[in-house]
């Protein structure tokens, strides 16, 4: 897929996927260093989420296994979750509870430490400065799903694993979402994201796109 | 040295399963015979308890493979945990609902032989209230197993169940003989037969061994049908002389 | 240190939901009311049998109220999705799985234990024995807590999940009735309780060790 080196950062062998009796993928390899990023293309029910869910760590492969750092990810969960940073389709936030009580707890449950000045500033850049004390029930979808990727801000991850983080966005959010986006891999970041449609990333990021299709890879 | 590994492929272990079912069954139905027998007409008639305390031969069997049938659960369970093979997770919940069976026979048989012996068909004894906790055990991992939809999850779910049921067992029979001491409902165990006679024991030895036979086929019998039902459209399937035929 | 900070942020998070939806702890508490309060209903007002029932009849009550409390205990985080992240996070998913649990006996399991003298108060329980029921309470009703995750944590995702977790766990909840509903009945008898209560406590010791690490594996199976 990329062009080889000796240990790319993150690497997956021969992975296969089952979902009850039918197979979404088998033998499917894939590798990603610094700076590169990997779109996965594929109609609904091709496996992209699984794969997402596979190159996480929260499903396992009926065959095959993924590597961080030449290293088996089920080996060193904890440094591969330190690095890692996955965002599902749930908006993963509590109802209940404010912006700033969420990204509070799951900053704190993650063991590190930001002060709330930051995540103030990260609200504000992602446009919610105005939403931070109201419970999250009552905001929108578009809303919570920026209150999500605050994460992105506050969070320091080298791999980003995003399934379809422009879903539920405007206009203005998904332009301001690609240049976060860009910045990451211009720091020598990962990003495999999912999406409907086709991310812009710039010319000068290395970019791949990998298609699912049913059974074949 | 035998590659068991090679065995737990569901490939090379259908067919031996195929081969090794009517051996079983063959020795379950030898040691049945020959254990009833023993059972019915050589062992003596009981001073005590006259001709009723026959059922013991069920009885006493039933139990020891109620709770045998649990650790090889468990067994099957931390193998599948542990190497991931398919087929651990296929014996366990093969293996359930014969060991479900047997609680259940060893609860009846219990029942059948408290009525005449005390006049009534249930004692809190702690050996049977044990068996009936087991046999609750044995539903709670039957029911979750069947509440998972996929079969990979059922089988791993399935197996943290019956890992937690079989440290939890000994504690539950413990707690349940404290309790009973405790309360001294019924001080006379069932099992407690006065003087056992050697012929009695062969009898039970012998009808144990039929169930343990009978385990063993029943078990490779539902093996064999999960593995069909689970991995139909595989190529090994459909190779299968019986599958050929059928289309 | 850092294991502490986040045991402790899983515990304040979930005790901070609790307190911004106070209905469904009261719920469970009202239930344990009401259970104990119908028993005597059903059997009938004669002090000495009421006396004679109240260790078994209150214990019972307590399983049952907690069970009310475990079917939430990880649906809601897995519906919204915040517990994928939880065992995403770098922190052992068991540390943070501790601190939900803690956090559910100290809504679901503490009360009962408050509650306990004024239930015992009905059922006409001499002041010393009230003291043996809270301490067997006290010990037992965190034992609840821990084995009851188990069970919420394999029924997660699974087809009549409610009615099942009831199915899984109370088998499990045998050892630790007897020994706090005997722990009780045993001083009444003038045996004393402390056997009993050692036991109880062995058993927390080894479910304290060993649940929380059962749970978090059947976590990973159920978010597969």
């Amino acid at each position: 897929m990329t062009a080889a080196t000796q240990t790319p950062m993150l690497a997956a062998r021969n992975l296969s996927c089952v979902r009850g009796t039918q197979t979404l993928f088998t033998d499917l390899s894939l590798q990603l260093d610094a700076g590169q990023w990997l779109y996965l293309q594929g109609e609904n029910g091709a496996g992209k989420t699984s794969l997402l869910r596979i190159l996480a760590g929260l499903a396992l492969p009926a065959a095959g296994s993924v590597h961080w750092q030449a290293q088996p990810i089920s080996n060193q969960r904890s440094e591969y979750h330190a690095d890692m940073l996955y965002l599902g389709h749930h908006a993963s936030l509590k109802e209940d509870l404010t912006l700033t009580e969420n990204l509070r707890s799951l900053i704190a449950m993650d063991g590190l430490k930001v002060s709330d000045a930051a995540i103030q500033d990260a609200l504000t850049r992602m446009g919610l400065a105005k939403r931070q004390h109201l419970p999250a029930r009552v905001l929108s979808a578009g809303q919570k799903r920026r209150g999500l990727l605050v994460r992105l801000l506050l969070r320091p991850a080298k791999l980003w694993l995003l399934d379809e983080p422009f879903n539920a966005l405007d206009a203005n959010a998904i332009v301001d979402l690609q240049e976060c986006l860009k910045a990451h891999l211009k720091d020598g970041g990962m990003i495999v994201l999912t999406s409907h449609q086709t991310p812009d990333l710039g010319s000068d990021t290395a970019g791949f796109v990998l298609s699912l299709s049913r059974g074949r890879a | 040295m035998i590659n068991w590994f090679k065995f737990s492929a569901p490939s090379t272990f259908y067919p031996l399963a195929g081969k090794l079912i009517p051996i079983f069954w063959t020795l379950a139905a030898l040691f049945a015979a020959v254990g009833l027998y023993i059972g019915f007409f050589v062992a003596p008639t009981d001073a005590q308890q006259g001709e009723g305390y026959r059922i013991i031969f069920i009885h006493v069997p039933a139990s020891w493979m109620s709770m045998f049938i649990y650790c090889v659960m468990a067994f099957w369970a931390l193998m599948g945990l542990t190497f991931q093979t398919r087929l651990s997770g296929m014996m366990s919940s093969a293996l359930a609902p014969t060991g479900a069976l047997f609680a259940f026979l060893s609860l009846w048989t219990g029942a059948l032989w408290g009525k005449p012996m005390w006049g009534t068909w249930w004692v809190w004894d702690a050996r049977l209230t044990s068996e009936l906790i087991l046999f609750f055990l044995y539903l709670g991992y039957m029911a979750l197993h069947a509440a998972i939809d996929d079969p990979r999850r059922a089988d791993r779910a399935g197996a943290v169940l019956s890992l937690v049921g079989v440290v939890n067992v000994p504690i539950i029979y413990f707690s349940v003989t404290w309790w009973n001491t405790l309360h001294q409902g019924a001080s006379v165990s069932l099992t407690k037969s006065p003087s056992m006679a050697s012929t009695m024991l062969w009898g039970m030895l012998l009808m144990a061994l039929a169930f343990w036979a009978y385990t063993i086929a029943v078990a490779l019998m539902r093996a064999r049908s999960i593995m069909l039902e689970r991995e139909g459209n595989t190529e090994w399937v459909k190779h299968l002389p019986d599958v050929k035929e059928a289309v | 240190m850092m294991l502490l900070s986040a045991y402790v942020a899983a515990l304040r998070r979930d005790l901070l939901l609790v307190m911004r939806r106070k209905t469904e702890v009261l719920t469970a508490l009202f239930f344990f009311v009401i259970v104990t309060t119908l028993l005597p209903l059903g059997i009938g007002p004669e002090p000495d049998l009421l006396r004679k029932i109240a260790p078994g009849a209150m214990w019972i009550a307590a399983l049952l109220a907690t069970l009310l409390g475990l079917q939430r205990l990880f649906a809601a985080d897995h519906a919204d999705g915040t517990l994928e992240q939880m065992a995403l996070s770098p922190e052992p998913l068991s540390i943070l799985v501790a601190g939900k649990i803690t956090a559910h006996w100290l809504v679901c399991g503490l009360p009962l234990v408050l509650l306990a003298p004024v239930i015992g108060l009905q059922f006409d329980l001499p002041t010393d024995a009230i003291g043996v029921l809270m301490l067997s309470l006290l010990i037992g009703t965190p034992l609840l807590s821990l084995l009851g995750a188990i069970g919420a944590a394999l029924t997660l995702g699974a087809r009549g999940s409610a009615l099942l977790v009831s199915l899984l766990v109370l088998p499990l909840y045998v050892p630790t009735l007897i020994f706090g509903a005997g722990a009780v009945e045993s001083h009444i008898a003038g045996l004393g309780a402390a056997g009993h209560l050692y036991l109880l406590s062995a058993l927390l010791v080894l479910a304290a060790a060993f649940a929380p690490w059962a749970t978090t594996a059947a976590l990973r199976i159920s978010l597969e």
